[in-house]
């Protein structure tokens, strides 16, 4: 038994309208954590795959539920999540429309990683290059801690506008 | 090359107890940005324990080994064999991991001393680890890599701006690079079979320590006293009660959820 490729489409669908639990202006797509939508062969059965941006990510879990809940509104209510760690998750992977919303959210979208090689296993990780304030634009920023409300933010602030803003991490 | 459960169980193990111990710092560090940052890293370094231990897990399960012969202390009950039973049921002579990470925080400049040694050996081991033949290790080395950067450049900072401080402050940071500095030579005993010989490591790590040292004004100690025993289950006393802690819910209340 196989479903149609109509059906796969509309999975894939559903699947990318998933909202990120932590950073809830940006779908799982667009934060390219979702990696594949697929149909098990023989089965018919859909297949996600997805991957952490950090390895200790606590909201996996609520991710493969969010999933497995869209999937079963969707009709699918057997998918499989499958999680991968390799390729390891860029910053690079998130999409221009998801960078446009984390700025529109005050939240500074990453500087492009040199890291983004075929698997990510390029030269040393770049660490503090600079954010533009995501309200008024000015690069005059600084760093006020590299680590932040979610293990892939740090604490910036703007020193045009003074308000201190979320950074998502170069990764 | 062979990745055997021990060799799973040591990396798993290091990154346990170091993360039990840096959230020891929430809701305590001298500043908040602080707290924040090292309960991020004990969050990184637990996200490592688990794909490392689950995969042990799964290895141990494979060879037909039960919870009982790898968790002496496992309630009868307890049969399956998973990442909670290595974390929550195995006693300190069952534990693998270096001494290092299970010693107590001390004051703030012993904790950044031991996170600037742990993330200096952890960096080019998880780096050599993504080039490895086996592929669920090298995903693990591949991803766990980019955080283990992002710790020691952390460590490195604070590392500079304390030992480059005050007189007090750098005086604390040197007392605490002393303290801890013996217990780095167990990190790099030689495993000719291990899928990354951990004695190659040695030159790495010294590249990334040294000239932060140096940039600190502080003194790399001599190579002297060389205390080890996690590898092989002979730990300090520290590791008990720090288990202690980490276990009793989970063995107080079996399965316990929520």
């Amino acid at each position: 038994m196989s479903a149609a490729p109509a059906a796969v489409d509309a999975a894939r669908r559903a699947v990318a309208a998933v909202v990120d639990p932590e950073i809830r202006v940006l779908t799982i797509e667009e934060l390219g954590i979702l990696r594949d939508v697929t149909e098990e062969p023989g089965t018919g059965r859909i297949v996600v795959t997805i991957t952490p941006t950090y390895t200790g990510c606590p909201a996996m879990d609520v991710i493969r539920t969010d999933v497995r809940a869209a999937l079963a509104a969707a009709g699918h209510p057997d998918a499989e999540v499958r999680t991968v760690y390799a390729p390891a998750w860029t910053t690079d992977w998130i999409s221009e429309s998801g960078r446009a919303k984390l700025t529109a959210a005050g939240i500074a979208p990453p500087a492009r990683a040199a890291t983004s090689g075929p698997a990510g296993r390029g030269g040393p990780v770049p660490l503090t290059l600079g954010a533009r304030c995501p309200r008024c634009g000015s690069p005059e920023t600084e760093q006020l801690s590299r680590f932040g409300s979610t293990a892939c933010k740090a604490l910036w602030r703007c020193r045009a506008c003074a308000e201190p803003f979320d950074h998502l991490k170069a990764l | 090359m062979t990745v055997t459960p021990g060799y799973l169980l040591a990396l798993g193990d290091d990154a346990l107890i170091a993360a039990q111990r840096l959230g020891e710092w929430a809701a305590a560090a001298p500043e908040m940005e602080e707290d924040i940052a090292l309960a991020n890293i004990a969050l990184d370094q637990l996200g490592a324990a688990r794909l490392l231990l689950s995969y042990a897990a799964e290895e141990l399960t494979a060879a037909g080994r039960t919870a009982a012969d790898v968790a002496a202390s496992a309630p009868p009950a307890v049969t399956e064999l998973t990442e909670d039973t290595l974390a929550y049921l195995r006693d300190d002579r069952e534990y693998r991991n270096c001494l290092l990470v299970e010693l107590p925080n001390g004051d703030f400049a012993v904790t950044i001393a031991k996170l600037l040694f742990l993330s200096a050996y952890q960096l080019p081991l998880y780096a050599a680890l993504s080039g490895c033949a086996d592929e669920r290790l090298a995903a693990i080395g591949a991803k766990a890599r980019k955080e283990s950067a992002y710790h020691l450049d952390h460590a490195a900072l604070w590392t500079v701006r304390l030992g480059d401080g005050t007189e007090e402050s750098h005086r604390r940071m040197q007392a605490a690079v002393d303290q801890v500095w013996p217990y780095t030579h167990e990190l790099f005993a030689p495993e000719p079979e291990a899928p990354v010989d951990p004695a190659g490591l040695r030159a790495a790590f010294l590249g990334a320590v040294e000239p932060v040292l140096a940039e600190a004004t502080l003194r790399r100690p001599d190579d002297g006293w060389a205390p080890a025993g996690g590898r092989t289950g002979v730990h300090t006393e520290h590791l008990s009660y720090l288990l202690a802690e980490m276990q009793v819910l989970h063995r107080a209340h079996p399965g316990a959820r929520w």
